[in-house]
């Protein structure tokens, strides 16, 4: 797999010269490969959110580089908008921010930026709008008019419309309840199923990432702690949570389980694995 | 970007001039306001300008903090100079060059009005340096107290006030974060003539506008849950007290403005 | 034991625009919430559950039935004041409750309205803000803090006015997990040590886990009243009202249905994996 994104030695500081000075970002470096489903997952305060305005050329680099397709984004800065639209970045609580007096106008926003006309924008806009589950007869209404979870897809809708490589949602399940949540990771997984996007979601939610990602990255004050696959990353689960943060339920259960004698595989993240290897052993008698 | 717009920002301190009641503050700055507009003569604005020197002193805000008061003003001030300079008529012509005239009285009165002007925004500017945005408030709705008789409603304008001025921070940083969604959308808010610069706001301000009016209405929920019902029988956790020290600048102020009007007269 | 919040068959539908069908946000509950406890209310979105809270100090008053605060009425406008008083609310959006520059004079703001005297102001403002574990803050611009501290902030608030009973109305859904546990921790402190009721409106499983009762609102009705225990181990039920149980009943459910003697109320991941060991041995 290619990288699309190259992360080199990235470091952002704020407030240069003054006595508030502090880097949010401090040398990272990783990579983000073409397709992938990644997952990013840090306390408050490690640099998530600086980290992905990075991303889509919203800040600019103290020092080091973003690289996407092996070029770096600020290398013609005066078209750092054209970056805005291959990488696509929903923030948090988005529905805070439409404004446009009918559903389809807002989701066109985007595209409109874009350049965008006619035949061709209307066909972005109700991809878009199909993809997060809205429906036809909704587009000619206000968004205000809407719910706040159709609103959030209404936003998310903005972004996707925009076709992007790479899409990066900041907390999309915040605020919504269990099965709103489920749902509206069910419609992010279909649309990287289907779209081959590559999709970074950040989430404070270890148990949200480890049902959904491919890999993750883990950031801890300004720096990447570990990345790998959910397995890699949750076999390392003492130090994770020695770094305080947390692990997936399951795996703090397999964790216990194995205190107690149990042969569990200590890096196990879903319930339905969980319950396979209990079974297995039930079977197999390997208890002391 | 946006976080640096300060409006009269606070400068929290120990001095003498912080340790004032609001209330004397407001007044001295009346006075002094008074005094300004009274001065005739060179006398007359030394006086004042050496007055603002020593609370500048006292204040310990220190002189280009004041300075840079003037630079959104600087405009106004060179325009008033120069209206003065050219436009007035007088005895005596110093210069002349097609119909813009220079006079004598025209030189003073410039000289005179842009000191006037800058006397004028850094004494305000040292009362907002100096006095927090809530004890300004306290002290405007104590001295404004007695229109309530007439009607004005005193206490509710000051809860506004108060209110306003402690979300300002907070929709300054919900409209950067508003202005980077949008960003994040390809809109740019660089580019294009003033008409377009002024459509590419409409992302921004709608949004906002929609968010201040909710939060508005959560804000009211939550002081009616705290007990909220107007200005009857509230008491307050601060209350203002007049010290020897106010009585003593507020004498000192009625003093230099009296001095003035004196000089005034004397043609000082 | 005494009951501080009575609902008699409580109904409430919102303001619709003419002609559109009003729809009721809650259909006839009826409820006792016991004074000193811990109660959480939970529910998916549009269950009703904030739309309770909100009739709990008169915020929303019924459309049908009674809602009865330490006896007295929440329909009588004369005792509006005197039921804030004794119900206090704390809301979702932690910047939105926030009246005043300063986190002191925010603090007071409750107990200025009710006329506290002067030199006890200052008593209670300090002793809110221990009580929530913010002294150190008194002089700060609230905006500057985490959402954690300004919802603390809040909490303190709303304690300064002396309430016999807290709600918090999703007050942790903004939160990021650390702000969620130091406002649950609060609040569990403020119940144990100081017996003040407190009503928490959630979705969130996890924060019933510790609840002395749990509501379960679906519909406009209460589905489920019990011990957490009671209520978490209908994972179908829960499940078909758009709610998830905790990874732990989960797990024991499966195992259950896959023929393995565990009880299904071993609610924390200790006892969850203590419950399992000893069926697999006994196997």
């Amino acid at each position: 797999m290619e990288p699309i994104l190259q992360i080199k030695n990235l470091t952002h500081t704020y407030g240069i010269g003054t006595p508030f000075q502090r880097s949010a970002v401090e040398d990272m470096s990783f990579d983000v490969y073409s397709g992938e489903f990644l997952g990013i997952i840090g306390h408050t305060g490690s640099g998530k959110s600086t980290l992905i305005q990075h991303l889509n050329g919203l800040l600019k680099p103290t020092s080091g580089q973003v690289l996407l397709r092996g070029k770096d984004i600020w290398a013609e800065p005066k078209k750092i908008r054209n970056v805005r639209f291959q990488v696509g970045l929903v923030f948090q609580y988005p529905e805070y921010q439409l404004f446009e007096e009918t559903v389809y106008k807002d989701i066109a926003f985007g595209p409109t930026n874009m350049g965008k006309r006619g035949d061709e924008l209307d066909a972005c806009v109700r991809e878009a709008a199909r993809l997060v589950g809205i429906r036809d007869d909704q587009l000619e209404k206000s968004p205000f008019e809407l719910s706040g979870g159709q609103k959030r897809r209404v936003a998310l809708a903005g972004v996707i419309a925009m076709e992007p490589q790479v899409l990066v949602l900041d907390e999309p399940t915040a605020g919504l309840d269990p099965a709103g949540r489920e749902n509206l990771m069910a419609n992010i997984r279909d649309y990287h199923r289907n779209k081959h996007t590559t999709v970074i979601l950040v989430s404070h939610s270890m148990d949200e990432i480890a049902q959904n990602v491919d890999r993750i990255l883990v950031l801890k004050s300004a720096h990447v702690l570990m990345s790998g696959t959910p397995a890699e990353v949750f076999a390392r689960g003492q130090e994770l949570l020695a770094a305080g943060l947390d692990v997936p339920q399951v795996t703090r259960i397999a964790m216990a389980l194995r205190e107690r004698g149990l042969a569990v595989d200590p890096a196990v993240y879903t319930v339905r694995d969980l319950e396979r290897q209990l079974l297995a052993l039930r079977k197999g008698g390997a208890v002391c | 970007m946006l976080k640096d717009i300060t409006l009269g920002q606070y400068f929290p301190g120990d001095t003498v001039a912080h340790k004032l009641d609001p209330r004397t503050k407001i007044l001295l700055v009346v006075l002094y306001i008074a005094a300004l507009f009274s001065a005739r003569g060179v006398v007359g604005y030394a006086i004042l300008a050496l007055c603002l020197a020593a609370c500048v002193r006292i204040s310990r805000v220190g002189l280009k903090a004041l300075v840079r008061g003037l630079k959104p003003v600087l405009f106004i001030i060179i325009f008033t100079g120069i209206l003065n300079l050219f436009f007035t008529p007088g005895d005596h012509y110093l210069l002349e060059w097609g119909f813009l005239k220079v006079s004598d009285t025209g030189l003073r009165n410039a000289v005179f009005m842009v000191v006037r002007i800058m006397l004028l925004i850094m004494g305000t500017f040292l009362m907002t340096y100096t006095t927090s945005p809530i004890s300004l408030t306290d002290g405007l709705e104590q001295l404004l107290g007695g229109l309530k008789r007439f009607h004005v409603p005193v206490h509710e304008l000051a809860m506004m006030m108060s209110i306003a001025l402690r979300f300002i921070p907070t929709l300054i940083e919900e409209t950067d974060k508003i202005m980077s969604a949008q960003k994040a959308r390809g809109a740019d808010f660089e580019s294009g003539n003033l008409m377009q610069k002024a459509k590419a706001l409409i992302p921004i301000l709608v949004p906002l506008f929609i968010s201040a009016f909710r939060r508005a209405d959560e804000l009211a929920v939550a002081m009616e849950c705290r007990c909220y019902h107007g200005g009857e029988g509230r008491t307050k956790l601060h209350v203002l007290k007049y010290e020897r020290r106010d009585y003593v600048a507020l004498f000192l102020g009625v003093l230099v403005l009296a001095a003035v009007l004196v000089l005034r007269h004397m043609g000082l | 034991m005494a009951t501080i919040i009575q609902t008699e068959n409580l109904k409430y539908a919102y303001p619709v625009e003419e002609g559109e069908k009003q729809t009721f946000a809650l259909r006839g509950v009826d409820l006792e919430i016991e004074k000193g406890s811990f109660v959480v209310v939970l529910g998916h979105n549009g269950s009703g559950k904030s739309t309770l809270a909100k009739t709990f100090n008169g915020v929303l008053l019924p459309a049908g039935g009674k809602v009865y605060v330490e006896g007295m009425d929440t329909c009588d406008e004369n005792l509006l004041l005197a039921i804030r008083r004794t119900v206090g609310m704390v809301f979702q959006n932690p910047d939105n409750q926030i009246v005043a520059n300063v986190v002191e004079e925010d603090v007071a703001f409750a107990p200025e309205n009710l006329g506290v005297p002067t030199e006890k102001i200052r008593k209670r403002v300090d002793d809110a803000l221990k009580t929530v574990g913010m002294s150190e803050f008194v002089r700060h611009a609230p905006h500057l803090l985490s959402g954690g501290q300004k919802q603390r902030i809040a909490i303190a608030g709303v304690i300064a006015m002396e309430p016999a009973c807290i709600v918090l109305d999703e007050a942790t859904a903004m939160l990021d997990p650390i702000g969620r546990q130091e406002v649950l921790s609060t609040v569990h402190r403020l119940n144990r040590e100081k017996g003040i009721t407190v009503i928490l409106i959630t979705h969130h499983m996890n924060e019933a886990e510790e609840a002395d009762c749990v509501i379960v609102m679906d519909d406009g009705v209460v589905a489920m009243d019990g011990s957490p225990r009671q209520v978490f181990t209908q994972v179908d039920a829960l499940r078909s009202m758009g709610l998830t149980v905790p990874d732990t009943v989960d797990l024991l459910d499966r195992l259950q249905k896959d023929g393995l003697d565990v009880p299904l109320d071993a609610l924390t991941v200790e006892e969850c994996a203590g419950a399992i060991a000893a069926a697999l041995r006994a196997n």
